[in-house]
């Protein structure tokens, strides 16, 4: 399936990406080629069959609301890129 | 030394034929000598290890000891370590430091293992060849100019290369079987459910699972007596009763019917490859197997099903790599999508890049079901197929990948090329199933897997299977020049 690059910088946008007019190119070529590839399911007929959420049907298993873990935030935080006063810091988002 | 495997070591370390230090420094040294060519670890943790290795043979000196205590190892780098760097392989997380240990570190921990250290992968477990690792390509120690494989190629390299005696490694489409068996070395991949995937770095969930690497299937048996455990903290782990899996390696494996599915022979396949995965079982009908061909008639789907649900989970897993609460922040971000889409765009490699956009695109308004609902139709008939198959068969057999080890730089220009290496691995992880792969053969010097796919829950029988067959021949003992 070829991909416009409009397709191309819509999906980086959606993937939060950051791609230069080069590398749109490059991706449109790749992510296409990719998508021929995928389209190989199209020949098989699943008409009636149920899609395979787990490989062994087991369904997610529920815990009583209780709390289970005491706060880390602290050291949490020691790996973020910027805190102050216990929040993580970004640009100015509302002026 | 370094060629004891780790059933060996447990023994000496029984015996005191040396100490847990003393073992522990054997193979630091080794790693100091060796990894500068072979390139398969991120990081090194000598000092730890070196205090693991005492408190070892303290308790040992105590009495305490259990049959992990000492016995050094190393972690795929997608296992969350607390306090050392886990990088998964990716700029992205170049300076993450772990705030916790993954179920299966601290697994190992609590049976009293030594940690060397973290082996180099694929960035983010997404490539079969070890060459999009943010810290350099794994040589392999066969022919340097070739790839261990990947994405778990720094395991399997660590192994092959003697600088560990096993490492932890972890399977979505072939990433513990493709390389082991381009490196020469034994790995499983656990039926979906039994190794807990709490604090390893997701790629695509529903196919990530984590299993051991090693020279022997005794080895891995060892492993996974330590990594399978029911975890509440991984909400798809499966509760089931805690089995030896070392009990039943010695049984006989007479009467058993080996399946040879027809679609693994085919014009994919380097016949000299066809050659010495037949020559392997035909061993097995030495022991008194029985060989049926079957059909798994759904097989050629699996890889354009795996590239819509690999990249869809990836996407999705993926964006919490936001540079906000940890990984690489740009430089100057003017606003916060700036953040977000530089620090991603310049954190994440190539391929990473691409999986995310195809991921991205498949889960877009208007193509859900024609892409992931698809794909997991798919996934529905391909289970099927084993299933029925297994209605014949105790177990199934053929090559893991379609030609030995390629050159570095040999299949980095073509995606398309690089995925179809996965062509023979990837249909288990679609169905959940267990698999392993052991030595079993050389075509010009490089090493030959064998696939052994079990049915559900079946890693016992598959073990045994396949340490009889280690027990008759001897590929697995066999080591790269120089080692």
């Amino acid at each position: 399936m070829a991909l416009e690059r409009s397709d191309v910088e819509n999906i980086a946008g959606l993937a939060r990406l950051a791609v230069s007019d080069e590398a749109i190119t490059q991706y449109q070529a790749e992510l296409s080629k990719i998508l021929d590839l995928v389209a190989q399911m199209n020949a098989a007929d699943t008409d009636n069959i149920e899609p395979l959420a787990h490989p062994t049907d087991a369904v997610q298993r529920l815990r009583a609301d209780m709390v289970t873990e005491g706060n880390q935030r602290e050291k949490f935080q020691t790996v973020a890129p910027a805190t102050e006063a216990g929040c993580y810091l970004v640009p100015k988002v509302i002026e | 030394m370094h060629n004891k495997t780790i059933a060996q070591i447990a023994k000496d370390l029984e015996n005191k034929v040396y100490s847990s230090v003393e073992i522990t420094q054997h193979f630091l040294k080794r790693i100091e000598e060796q990894d500068k060519t072979l390139n398969s670890f991120i990081t090194v943790t000598a000092e730890n290890a070196l205090q693991e290795a005492k408190n070892a043979d303290n308790l040992r000196a105590k009495g305490e000891a259990s049959v992990w205590t000492g016995i050094p190892m190393a972690h795929k780098d997608i296992f969350c370590t607390d306090g050392v760097l886990t990088s998964c392989g990716s700029k992205m997380l170049s300076n993450f430091v772990a705030p916790y240990d993954a179920t299966v570190v601290s697994n190992f921990k609590q049976a009293g293992a030594v940690s060397l250290g973290k082996t180099n992968m694929d960035e983010f477990a997404m490539g079969s060849s070890n060459e999009t690792s943010y810290f350099g390509a794994v040589k392999n120690p066969w022919d340097t100019s070739r790839v261990p494989g990947g994405s778990s190629g720094g395991s399997a390299a660590a192994v092959a290369g003697r600088l560990t005696p096993g490492a932890t490694a972890s399977d979505t489409g072939g990433s513990i079987r493709q390389p082991a068996a381009l490196c020469g070395v034994t790995g499983l991949k656990p039926t979906y459910g039994l190794v807990s995937r709490w604090g390893m770095i997701a790629y695509a969930s529903s196919l990530d699972q984590g299993g051991p690497i090693a020279q022997t299937a005794e080895d891995c048996a060892m492993m996974l007596n330590v990594m399978a455990s029911f975890d509440t903290k991984d909400s798809t782990s499966i509760e089931r009763p805690k089995q030896d899996y070392t009990a039943s390696l010695n049984n006989s494996i007479a009467g058993k019917t080996i399946g040879l599915p027809k679609e693994y022979f085919s014009k994919d396949l380097d016949p000299a490859m066809a050659a010495a995965v037949r020559a392997a079982v035909s061993e097995f009908e030495k022991m008194g197997c029985k060989v049926k061909e079957i059909s798994l008639p759904n097989t050629h789907l699996a890889i354009p099903a795996y590239y819509v649900v690999a990249p869809a989970e990836c996407s999705a897993n993926l964006s919490r790599m936001d540079g906000v609460r940890f990984g690489h922040r740009c430089e100057n971000p003017k606003d916060l999508e700036d953040l977000y889409k530089r620090s991603r765009a310049e954190g994440f490699g190539k391929e990473v890049q691409r999986r995310i956009m195809v991921g991205a695109y498949a889960l877009s308004a208007g193509f859900y079901d024609a892409y992931y609902v698809k794909a997991q139709k798919i996934r529905r008939l391909i289970k099927n197929d084993f299933v029925a198959a297994f209605k014949d068969v105790d177990i199934i057999m053929g090559p893991v990948t379609p030609s030995p080890a390629f050159k570095i730089g040999e299949n980095t220009s073509d995606p398309i090329a690089m995925y179809l290496e996965d062509i023979f691995t990837i249909a288990l992880n679609l169905a959940g199933l267990p698999g392993m792969s052991v030595p079993a053969g050389m075509v010009n010097g490089l090493p030959v897997g064998l696939q052994l796919i079990g049915n559900y829950w079946d890693e016992a029988q598959m073990l045994n299977i396949a340490h009889q067959f280690q027990l008759a021949t001897d590929w697995h003992k066999q080591a790269p020049a120089g080692v």
